[in-house]
Parts: C-alpha cells; structure tokens; sequence
C-alpha cells in the first residue's frame, strides 16, 4: 500500500497518458466493478436484510449450511446477513475519512505553495516529520483524544492521512507551478488561489486520484482495525471490524463467525488495491504499454533466406588470420530485418569502423558480435567467429570475457553506480583469470596509469558518480584492455563525451591499440572520428552495407558511393549535433 | 521518509561552512549525513513530544471530568486536576512535562498507581519480539520471491507467471494483519492445533503473530521488487555486467541486487514502519502482553500518562526504523548520503 509520491509526481509531470488505456486496464476493471459491488451491497442490504441481520433467534452458533451459508452468532443471528449489512457502515466511515484526508491535506498542500517561503519550510519540514510516523500512531492519539467511538476513528484516520496527501499535493503542485502556462497566468494578473484551481490542480489530478483509491482502502482497513481492537464502533452498531471483535470470543466454539467479516475486509482492500494499480498504470505511461514480446524467429529460417544474397566483396576467401570473420550476419525483431547480410573481417592489429546513421544497424552490429543483443532480437549468419571460436555456439564464458573487450557509449550508465570501480574494473580478471584481488589490482592500476588517469590507486576506492565521463571512460578502455582481448568492441566510446575530451580520449585508444596490436570494431556515427582513426571503414545504412573504403579516402575527401559522400557532406553540420546522437 | 525529503536542498549551515573552509570534516559523507538527519531526527522527536503533551488538554471539554468519569465526586475530579496540574497554565505544564521526559520521568499510571516507565519497560520488549523479527522476514521473504519472478519474467518472458504473481500478491498483500492473524488462528491453532493461539509464554506463540504481521507486507514488498528488478535489469550497467560474462548468482547478486536495495528500501520504508501500527493491532488478536495491548486498554480506561509513554515509545521506534533503512541505503548506494535524488 505504499504510494510513494515523488514517483507519483514525477509520473504525473511526464504527461497525460493515452485515453484508450481505460479500456487496457482488466484491473481497474475489475477492481472497479468489486467496489460497485460493495456500494450496491452498502445501499440495499440494510433495507434488505436487516431481518435476519437483527432479530434474535433460537438458532443459535449454527454451522454453515443451508439455511445460513455462513452460520449464525450465539444471538442466533445470520452471519452473512450481518456481514452485509455492515457494508454501508464500513463503506461510510471510509468515505467520510477520505474525504477528510482529502481535503485537509490537498489545503494544506496547496497552501504550503502560495505561502511565504519562511512558512512554507515550516509546514513542509512538520509534513515530513509526520510523514514518518505510521498513520495508526497519529490515529492512536485521536482515539485517545476524543475516546472510543465511530465518529472518532473517522476523525483519527483522516486526519492521520493527512500528511500523505499534503507532501503529494505540494510535490506535484510544485512541479506543475513552474511550468509555462502557469507562469503566463501569473503575469496576465490571475491571483494564486485562481490559478491554482484553475490551471495546477486540472493537472494533477491523476495520481491524487491514485492516492485517494489507496486511502481509501487503508482507511477501510485502518478504520475496521480500530473498531476491531475495541476502539471505533461500539455495540450495537457494528462494522466489519466489530463482527470480527464480536467473533473472537467465541472463536473456539464458532470459529465461522469470523469469515463473513474477514471476507468482506479482504474483498474490500483488494478491490481498492486492484483499482488503485489500474489507476496507476493509466497515470503513468512508463508502465501504460507492456514489455515487447520477444518472438523467437527459428535462426534456420533466417538463414536460408540470406543465401541468396552475397556479393559482398570484404569475406573474401583464403585470409584465416582474421581475429573476426562475420559473413552474412543477419539480426531480425519480430519479424523486422535490422541487420541485413552484412559480411566483414577484422585482421590482426587492425581498426575497422562501421559508419552511419542512428538506426543503420551499426551498433546491433556490434552487440552482435559481442553476443549482447538486446532480449527479442535474434541474430544468425553463415559465419560468425572470433578466432577459432564459433560465436553462433555456446561459447565458454571465460574465453568470451577475456578475448573480446567491450567498451560501450556513455560511461555514466554502463558502470553500476552501487560498486567501487576497482571491484568493477578487476571483476574479469578475478572471476575468469582467478587472479588474486591484489594481483588484478595492480594490473587494472598499472593499466589505468597507461591510459593516462590521474591517481588510478584513489580512483579504485571510488564510485562511478565522483568521476568525469572522460576519465570514466579512460577507465572502460584500461578494463577492457587488462585482459589482451584479441578484437575491442567499442561502441560509440566517445560519443557521451564533451569534443574536447573526445579527441584525448580518441587519441589514447589510438595509441593503446598500436602499442598492444590490438584488433578493434570501432562503431560511431561520426564519419569524421571513423577516417581518423580506422584502417577500413564500411558504411551502413538501413542495416546494409552499402559502401567499403578505407580511413585514407576519408581523410582525402575520397568518396565513390554517393552515401558516403552525403555522409561526408554533411559532416560540418553534424558537428553541432553530436551531444544528442 | 526519505523519499520526501528527496528533491530539496540539502542543510545550507553544512554545505555553507564545507565550501568556506575547503576540505572540512563536513565534506566526509557520513558526517554530512548524520548533520542533515540530525535536523530531520529532532524536529521528529519535538513533533512527537508536543503531540503527545497535547492529548490531555485538546479533550474535549473538561478533561479532569472526563477522566473522572460522569459519576465521580467533585473531590476526585479536583484530586485528578491537581494530578495533571491542569490548573497550572498551559506553557508552563508543557516546561514540566518536556523537564520531566528529559529526567525520563513519564509520569504515574492513574491505573495501576505504578510509574509509567516501568509500564513502558515491560511491555517494550514483547513488541519489539515480535516487530524485529516481522520486519527481517519481510526482506528475507519479499526480496528473493520479488527478485526470482523479475528474473524469470525479464524481457516480456513466462507472462502467465507474471500475471498470476501480480494477482496472488496483490490479494495477498491487501488482507490487513488483524484479519490474517485470525484466519492464521483458526487454521493453525485451532483447526491443527500446530501453534498456540495467544499469550507469549513460549517461542511457538510468536510464531503466527510474526507471520501475521510479515506474510502481507512482505507480498507488497515483493511486488515493489518484482518491478524494479525489470528495470534494473535493463539498465547499461547490467549489459556492461553481461559482457563480463559473470556466472548468473554474481550478475544478479553483486550487479543487480544493490541497485534494487536502493529503490526497494526507499519506496518499502513507509511498509516497515507501517508494521509497527499492524503490530499494535495484531497483539490484540492473540492477547499478547505487548505495547499495542497496553495502549488499549489504556484508552479505553482513560490512562493518559500511560498513553502519552506508550505513543512516545512506539513513535520513537518508527523513527529508529527509518532511520535504520537511511543508514542501510548509506551503506549500499553511498549517493544517497548526500542527500541528492535516489529511488526516483
């Protein structure tokens, strides 16, 4: 039942969700249609079934059966009908209390909003510390108060819902008060109060909406939980709370006594909780559409088909001291072609770039290669190997971990921001190469200070989030350089990167793989970082190869394919663009 | 709690003296921490003490009469007033009671003429039996359950397993503590006779009081984990992990289980001190000696200093507890230390 309402906010402000969702959502329809139920229940029961639910009769502590589906009380009173007829009772008490939390913490919210800021620190500082009490305390102190009674457990849990729907109210008000609209509204001369009516709180509605069918619900059951200990409705009114009292004492003899009662409650607190969830997922569009179902094409098939066409020119037969051979690699989503019989090889110590537009399957390429693509994508070829090591198989993990090196786009997402680099950075070398900590640690310090990072033994001791992105990804090139990999997979390293640290960084890869001779799959989308630095380069686009050439005709100007040439055209232009690729 | 507070700058005096000296001890996380928690602590601990001071002179009415009772004698209400020192006026009854709390001196009990701490330190410890170990088997349950059904769920796969967990925990974890806690009492007390069903005279009897209390948040729990190990699980770190290629325990243990840890504890904290009011309420279910009893049967027999000591305590253990999760996210994700966003 924990609604936690930064996350509310923050869903609210990403925008309204689709409309068609209403008809998606099997929960809030279900969970609507119990809540129906119950207030069909709450209005007809007591006129109903107040006969059997009152009179007294000689069929006392009767079993379930027949007659009585689920029993009589010692008072010789039918249990369901007693159950039932609680519902406009409990349904009642629960409204009232929602309505008072409602209210009261949405005024409180708002109004921390338009007070002074001196006030506004206060009120939002006791919110949180009020905040941090469970609700059935604060409500204890009500109870205690105003005594025992039905009118006060409503009181005591409302008024300890308060603080919840105040901080709530306040974060998502806040949020939407610094928008556009409401600062327009502001200078067109609309007093406060106006604007917040008006144009704030049309705006965060949906997760108040939320919050509201969750308390709801904990009211029911905090409510019901009060008139059960003794504290909420006295005899002879009765709740679902005081039949389940009412149950205990008896519980040997009768114990059925306590499921017509037991039942609503969990009814109750499920359809809420049902609702509440459908709810939810309308307001936040994060979880509006499901996960993408993977269909898992048959590889075969795939493979059949690309076949037919090869004319690629670079798989040329004879050369077997290529570090990579890929020939006809075909990668398919749910039937979509994203990589489309694309053939190459990289030899030893050499840079091979793969170049082109967002989309072209450049990078798909890649994770191909390095048998990381995303769940739902399935990729097959005719060949598909590192060495003498069949990629398309299974592969040991270790020779996998140590032979191909990954260095991946933007560095301050590809580190776990919960562990130290040095744990991160020698996880290889311990897990596959069994090298003691202090063994890889000075491997990965002696690779760090080769790379050019300053004070590697104090960057070892620290997390991801107190480093540059450069130096952060000066540290993915060391890792993945620590084991002698025989291809480095690097993609897009430098694109997360400010210009200025990207040429450094550019530079010290450049020099890492001279002295190490290592052979690398460079993928960026910039044609210009690609003829500096790559030996051959291939130019994709919508998954196929459309041009080979060579880093030097890059750097010349040179280029035969007219894609290329609109590549290299329009990199002046590019240049500005790189910070969003 | 801490997902509140997130979003706001940190204590400006902390950040203010850190940047004029250079490197001060202020810089150091944890010392940052422990000021910026500090303020939050004690303005807690005033709210909780003025609430509670406040009890006897916000009743309605005349509160000597109502302790009194409607047929008492004008000599026992006077005695009752003098008790409380309600003829004294109201700022200097709050100096009293605040220097009283200070000697640890919470007053008498109208009830049983005994100090109201000793009340207190006897029930205390029953509430914290069963409350300690409810709150350890909700992690222990809900975190390895949230986490296998993530795991086996990830990327769109198994959807029935999917479905069909949402809905059992979703059920699950909406029957509040009270009503498990006698369904547990007629199945496995009654019904089977496995358990005793009440009283805390042995181990066996804390038996279904824990379970009562964790079964249903725990499931609440687990859904909150279920949900995060998805998104965890297609963070980049997780594809850099992968492209270690670590045996599955180390990828989603060491890689993915701190991560959840700082969400789930973030979002479950206001669940674990929730736990503490179900506690309250679940004692009385199997008439247990502990502070929920207590308080009661203090409020139904107008016992104020006994209700004042007992709402002090138990507010007072919800603040440990929340400050027990900040500690543990300190420990996990050394970000949140500093007070910035997490969770969100």
């Amino acid at each position: 039942m924990a609604v936690d309402t930064a996350l509310l906010a923050e869903a609210a402000l990403r925008g309204p969700s689709a409309r068609k969702a209403w008809r998606r959502s099997p929960s809030l329809l279900a969970g609507g249609t119990v809540l129906l139920t119950l207030v069909v229940v709450g209005v007809l029961a007591p006129v109903l079934l107040s006969g059997p639910a009152g009179t007294l009769t000689g069929d006392a502590n009767l079993r379930p059966g027949g007659a009585h589906w689920l029993g009589t009380d010692p008072f010789g009173r039918d249990a369901l009908a007693r159950a039932l007829v609680a519902t406009r009772l409990t349904l009642l008490m629960a409204a009232g209390a929602t309505a008072l939390s409602f209210v009261a913490g949405v005024a409180v919210g708002a109004g921390a909003l338009l007070a002074p800021p001196r006030v506004r620190q206060v009120l939002l500082r006791v919110v949180d510390a009020a905040v941090a009490f469970p609700s059935l305390v604060l409500a204890l102190v009500i109870a205690a108060v105003l005594g025992a009674g039905a009118g006060s457990a409503v009181v005591a849990i409302g008024l300890a819902g308060v603080p919840g729907f105040a901080r709530l109210t306040y974060n998502l008000t806040q949020g939407v008060a610094t928008r556009d609209f409401v600062t327009t509204a502001h200078l067109l001369g609309v007093p406060g109060p106006r604007v917040l009516a008006r144009h704030v709180l049309p705006n965060v509605s949906g997760p108040l909406l939320v919050l509201l069918t969750s308390s709801f619900a904990l009211s029911l059951l905090e409510i019901s939980g009060l008139s059960f200990v003794g504290l909420g409705v006295q005899s002879p009114q009765y709740d679902w709370g005081r039949l389940l009292n009412e149950a205990l004492p008896s519980i040997y003899t009768s114990p059925w006594l306590v499921l017509a009662p037991s039942l609503m409650l969990v009814l109750a607190g499920a359809g809420a909780m049902l609702a509440g969830d459908g709810l939810a997922r309308l307001v936040d569009p994060r979880q509006a559409h499901g996960a993408p179902a993977g269909t898992r094409s048959t590889r075969r098939a795939a493979a059949a088909v690309t076949d037919v066409a090869d004319g690629a020119d670079g798989a040329g037969a004879g050369s077997d001291d290529a570090v990579l051979v890929v020939d006809g690699l075909v990668v398919e989503a749910a039937g979509r072609r994203l990589v489309d019989d694309v053939s190459f090889r990289v030899r030893p110590g050499e840079v091979v770039g793969l170049v082109g537009e967002s989309g072209s399957g450049k990078s798909t390429i890649a994770m191909a290669v390095a048998g990381l693509l995303a769940d739902g994508l399935v990729a097959d070829a005719r060949e598909l190997r590192l060495r003498d090591m069949d990629l398309l198989g299974r592969p040991p993990a270790r020779r996998l971990a140590t032979e191909i090196g990954i260095v991946f786009q933007d560095p301050s997402a590809t580190f776990n921001p919960a562990l130290r680099l040095g744990s991160q950075l020698t996880e290889v070398l311990r897990v596959h190469l069994r090298r003691s900590r202090t063994a890889s640690r000075d491997a990965v310090v002696a690779a760090l200070t080769e790379i050019k990072v300053t004070e590697p033994r104090r960057r070892l001791r620290q997390h991801p989030h107190e480093l540059s992105g450069g130096m952060l990804q000066r540290a993915s090139i060391a890792a993945a350089l620590s084991t002698e990999p025989a291809l480095l997979v690097a993609d897009e390293p430098t694109t997360a990167l400010d210009v200025t640290v990207q040429a450094e960084v550019l530079r010290q890869l450049r020099r890492l793989q001279r002295e190490h001779g290592t052979a690398v799959l460079f993928i960026s989308h910039d044609i210009g970082v690609v003829g500096a630095l790559c030996d051959t380069v291939l130019v994709l686009r919508d998954g196929r190869v459309v041009d080979r050439t060579t880093g030097a005709a890059l750097r010349a100007g040179a280029a035969d394919h007219p894609w290329t040439a609109a590549l290299l055209a329009a990199r002046p232009g590019a240049r500005h663009e790189e910070a969003t690729p | 709690m801490t997902a509140t507070t997130a979003g706001e700058a940190p204590a400006p005096t902390a950040g203010g003296h850190a940047r004029a000296r250079g490197r001060s001890v202020l810089d150091l996380p944890w010392v940052r921490f422990a000021v910026r928690r500090a303020g939050g602590l004690a303005l807690a601990l005033a709210l909780l003490v003025t609430v509670t001071f406040l009890i006897v002179p916000l009743i309605p009415g005349d509160p000597a009469r109502a302790i009194a009772g409607s047929t008492a004698s004008p000599q026992a209400v006077a005695t009752i007033r003098a008790d409380l020192g309600l003829d004294r006026p109201l700022p200097q009854r709050f100096a009293e009671y605040v220097a009283g709390l200070a000697r640890g001196d919470l007053g008498t009990s109208f009830r049983y003429r005994v100090p109201v701490s000793d009340v207190v330190t006897a029930r205390l410890p029953y509430t914290v039996q069963l409350a300690v170990p409810a709150i350890a088997l909700v992690l222990v349950l809900a975190i390895p359950l949230g986490m296998a059904v993530g795991v086996l769920t990830r990327g769109g796969r198994r959807r029935r397993l999917d479905v069909a967990f949402g809905a059992l925990a979703g059920t699950v974890a909406a029957v509040p503590p009270y009503v498990m806690g006698t369904l547990l009492v007629v199945v496995f007390a009654i019904g089977l006779k496995l358990f005793p069903p009440g009283g805390a005279q042995t181990q066996a009897s804390l038996v279904l009081p824990i379970l009562a209390l964790a079964v249903g948040p725990a499931c609440a729990v687990a859904r909150v984990v279920r949900a995060e190990t998805s998104s965890v699980l297609e963070q980049e770190f997780l594809r850099t992990a992968r492209g270690r290629r670590l045996p599955a325990g180390r990828l989603y243990l060491r890689h993915a289980l701190p991560n959840l840890l700082t969400s789930v504890l973030t979002l479950t904290g206001l669940v674990l001190t929730s736990l503490l009011g179900g506690t309250v309420v679940i004692e009385n279910v199997f008439s247990y000696p502990g502070l929920g009893t207590g308080i009661v049967q203090a409020i139904v027999s107008k016992d104020y200093p006994v209700i004042q000591g007992i709402i002090l305590c138990v507010g007072t253990l919800a603040l440990v507890v929340n400050l027990l999760v900040d500690v543990v996210l300190g420990i996990v994700d050394p970000r949140t230390l500093t007070g910035g966003h997490h969770g969100g």
